[in-house]
């Protein structure tokens, strides 16, 4: 299939793919940059985020009312996991931040299988957009279209949170040297909550625009926290703009790479980690040094 | 118990286990009772071999399984689980059913109540190969089970050859299984790629006539290669099908859109799906969101537990599959509908085919436990070794000594519309139950070679 109509799909599909893993992969880099704890409950929190948004869908039959109740119900849950567990761990070693997040991610996985089951539950797309468009070379899910531009107004609505707005200075100031902006007078532990949970949001708004694509189950968020992880060490940690930068190419690797040979896509995909992080251990915009 | 310590451990519980039996045959061999001397056989030819005989000498028998939980294929590992249980309460009640399998069942095998302990192997072969070497230290189980992924199958089954202990397939349908990776330990009682495409091959091509064009949807392991090149050599050559891609995705895909984009880039006709599971459930979805289908109809090789459930009546409707067992079987095979309504009793929802096969699995398992006598690994094997033919819920069976496959046919259904079904479970319309002996490749064709006994 190696032709320049799949070519183009191909690449098209990559952006659409990479949009998302951006979005996700944004909530994880700030949350690492500031707070400097890997969360590795991440994909739980894409999980949640579908599976609170499956729950508001079947009571209101409403896909907007979905995706706040998926987002703002994510955002509790990291204020509240902020607040209650990770709080006592920024002075701990990471090897300990990564075990209780790898452990409240578990804990939550099979919480959802407890009261949900393992069947996988289908959001579907609001009406207008069900269906086929013609895109010129293909066809294409119009949801996939939507979310593509989704994805793109929430990372647009990150971007200016981060760079705009008086809470999105503290932040990127967090990133760069927390104990400085401690020093300044900024209550940096609330700042750090409300970081961990935009993160989560993040995360959490994906799950649940992503949910009509791909029908959530409890495991759904363990292989996308892989890749996201992926995305953040090739666009450098802590780096916003490295994770969007990031979330595309590794779509688009994914994607070509298919087009020669679907077997070797993720194999590429981390084969280019490993060249980013021969070449610039830091990744593509991060930032040397930084924590 | 760590990693680190389990061969200490086992060294340990193997000598601890000679010395017992050591001892027991001593003490035993200076009994004697008017003239007879009683000496236990296996002071002369039966050493002790893996579990045996330490494992048979309570008042219970404990068989290990290992079935995936979590990840994506955890629907079906939980239903396996459900067959396993019903079987386990059957055995030891002395059920009619089991009895219609295995006569000499009373209550329990052999005097002993059968015990079930369970791990979540989540379709990693290590996992399972882990899990399946704590049982065996702590339980000194007499047998293992479970798999639903035919690389869980094929660990286990060099597992098996090597620690001595009877390995029950469940779901796997690797060709491998009964074929390169064969093993004297184990058994399969499910259908498989080459019986599958046999099975359904002929169908296709009535129903859709020769020469087309298909693409395949490979999961990248022993299930998803052997599988495919089956079907695909089926269709090729005596129907000169032509493959126009072979779309191999990781087990645990999610988004298949790029897999997707190929084929419809690719001018296939048909897409023959041999994802499993989630990826499955998954791919189905959205190929039918880009549009492939209905346009490009739909095959699906290795039927998938719970698909239709999941995915919706609308989505299956017409598809051809092949599988093991489909609940309407009831009203052709007496058996069929003994089981149907324990299970429906039990868990309230008719049974799928893993349910039906790890149940089948534990029953066989029984019959020939009890017709050997014995619960010596070796004689046990000659017991299904010897091929005789007994009644199982698709009529009439035996296993091949060679490759220990259970013989038996496949059953074609063909996914009905949703105006047609008759209530909330009457997913599929059986149109077709294959003999199976012809549908088997010879018993060496895939390289099987079985081990040695001890």
């Amino acid at each position: 299939m190696i032709n320049w109509p799949n070519f183009v799909s191909q690449c098209f599909n990559g952006l659409v793919l990479g949009a998302l893993l951006a979005l996700i992969s944004s909530g994880l880099t700030i949350i690492y940059g500031t707070l400097g704890v890997l969360n590795l409950a991440h994909g739980a929190m894409f999980m949640l985020g579908g599976y609170a948004g499956w729950v508001a869908y079947t009571h209101t039959g409403s896909f907007i009312v979905a995706i706040v109740a998926g987002a703002l119900f994510v955002m509790l849950v990291g204020v509240v996991m902020e607040r209650a567990v990770i709080r006592h761990f920024y002075t701990r070693p990471h090897e300990d931040q990564l075990l209780v997040t790898f452990g409240l991610g578990i804990v939550f996985v099979e919480a959802v299988r407890f009261f949900f089951g393992s069947l996988s539950k289908a959001v579907p797309p609001p009406p207008p957009l069900l269906g086929i468009t013609p895109i010129g070379f293909m066809f294409y899910p119009t949801y996939r279209l939507a979310l593509l531009g989704i994805v793109a107004v929430a990372l647009l609505a990150l971007y200016f949170v981060l760079y705009r707005t008086r809470l999105g200075m503290i932040v990127r100031a967090g990133i760069e040297d927390s104990v400085m902006v401690d020093s300044l007078g900024i209550d940096v532990y609330k700042v750090f909550m409300l970081v961990f949970g935009i993160g989560a949001m993040a995360a959490g708004f994906a799950g649940i625009v992503n949910a009509p694509v791909v029908s959530i189950a409890p495991d759904v968020g363990e292989s996308i926290l892989v890749q996201t992880f992926v995305v953040v060490v090739i666009g450098g940690v802590g780096s916003f703009p490295g994770a969007v930068l990031g979330g595309l190419i590794a779509g688009e690797i994914i994607s070509i790479t298919s087009m020669f040979n679907p077997g070797y896509a993720y194999v590429m995909l981390f084969v280019a980690m490993t060249l980013v992080l021969v070449v610039r251990p830091y990744g593509l915009l991060g930032t040397a040094g930084r924590e | 118990m760590t990693k680190d310590n389990k061969p200490f451990a086992m060294t340990l519980s193997r000598r601890h286990l000679l010395r017992t039996a050591a001892a027991t045959g001593a003490g035993l061999g200076a009994l004697s009772v008017g003239g007879f001397t009683f000496v236990p056989a296996f002071a002369e030819d039966q050493p002790p071999l893996g579990t045996w005989p330490a494992g048979s000498q309570g008042s219970t028998v404990t068989i290990g399984a290992t079935v995936p939980r979590t990840g994506p294929y955890a629907v079906q590992g939980e239903d396996e689980l459900k067959g396993m249980q019903l079987a386990v309460e059957h055995i030891n009640e002395g059920h009619p059913l089991i009895k219609k399998i295995a006569p000499k069942v009373t209550k329990g095998v052999l005097g002993k109540q059968v015990n079930l302990v369970v791990a979540d192997s989540g379709a990693k072969p290590n996992d399972a190969v882990q899990e399946q070497q704590t049982f065996i230290n702590d339980n000194k189980i007499v047998a293992m089970t479970g798999a639903t992924s035919s690389a869980v199958a094929v660990a286990l089954n060099k597992f098996a050859e090597r620690e001595k202990i009877l390995y029950l397939v469940a779901i796997s349908g690797s060709n491998d299984t009964t074929g390169k990776d064969c093993s004297r330990y184990s058994f399969r009682q499910c259908f498989y790629g080459e019986t599958a495409a046999n099975a359904i091959g002929p169908v296709l091509l009535k129903a859709y006539g020769k020469g087309k064009k298909a693409a395949f949807m490979t999961p990248d392991y022993t299930y998803g290669h052997t599988v495919t090149k089956s079907v695909n050599d089926y269709l090729s050559q005596n129907g000169g099908w032509t493959m126009v891609t072979n779309q191999i995705s990781p087990l645990g895909t999610q988004d298949f859109s790029q897999y997707l984009t190929n084929i419809a880039n690719s001018g296939a006709e048909f897409i023959i799906n041999v994802n499993w599971g989630r990826d499955a459930v998954l791919s189905i979805q959205q190929a039918k969101q880009f549009g492939l289908t209905p346009k490009m109809k739909m095959v699906v090789p290795y039927q998938i537990p719970f698909l239709a459930k999941e995915v919706g009546p609308e989505l299956t409707e017409g598809v051809y599959a092949a599988t093991d067992f489909w609940w309407t079987l009831e009203d052709k095979y007496p058996l069929a509908k003994m089981f149907v309504e324990a299970f429906d009793k039990k868990y309230g929802y008719k049974p799928e085919w893993g349910a039906n096969n790890a149940y089948m699995q534990f029953a066989i398992w029984a019959r020939m436990v009890s017709e050997a006598g014995t619960f010596y690994p070796p004689d046990v094997i000659k017991s299904y070794e010897k091929g005789e033919t007994f009644d199982s819920t698709v009529g009439q069976v035996h296993f091949r000594p060679e490759d220990h496959q259970l013989v038996r046919p496949v059953v074609i259904v063909r996914g009905k519309a949703p105006k047609d079904m008759k209530d909330k479970e009457d997913y599929w319309e059986v149109t077709e139950v294959v003999p199976g002996a012809p549908l088997m490749q010879k018993p060496d064709a895939f390289g099987c070679s079985l081990g040695d006994y001890t």
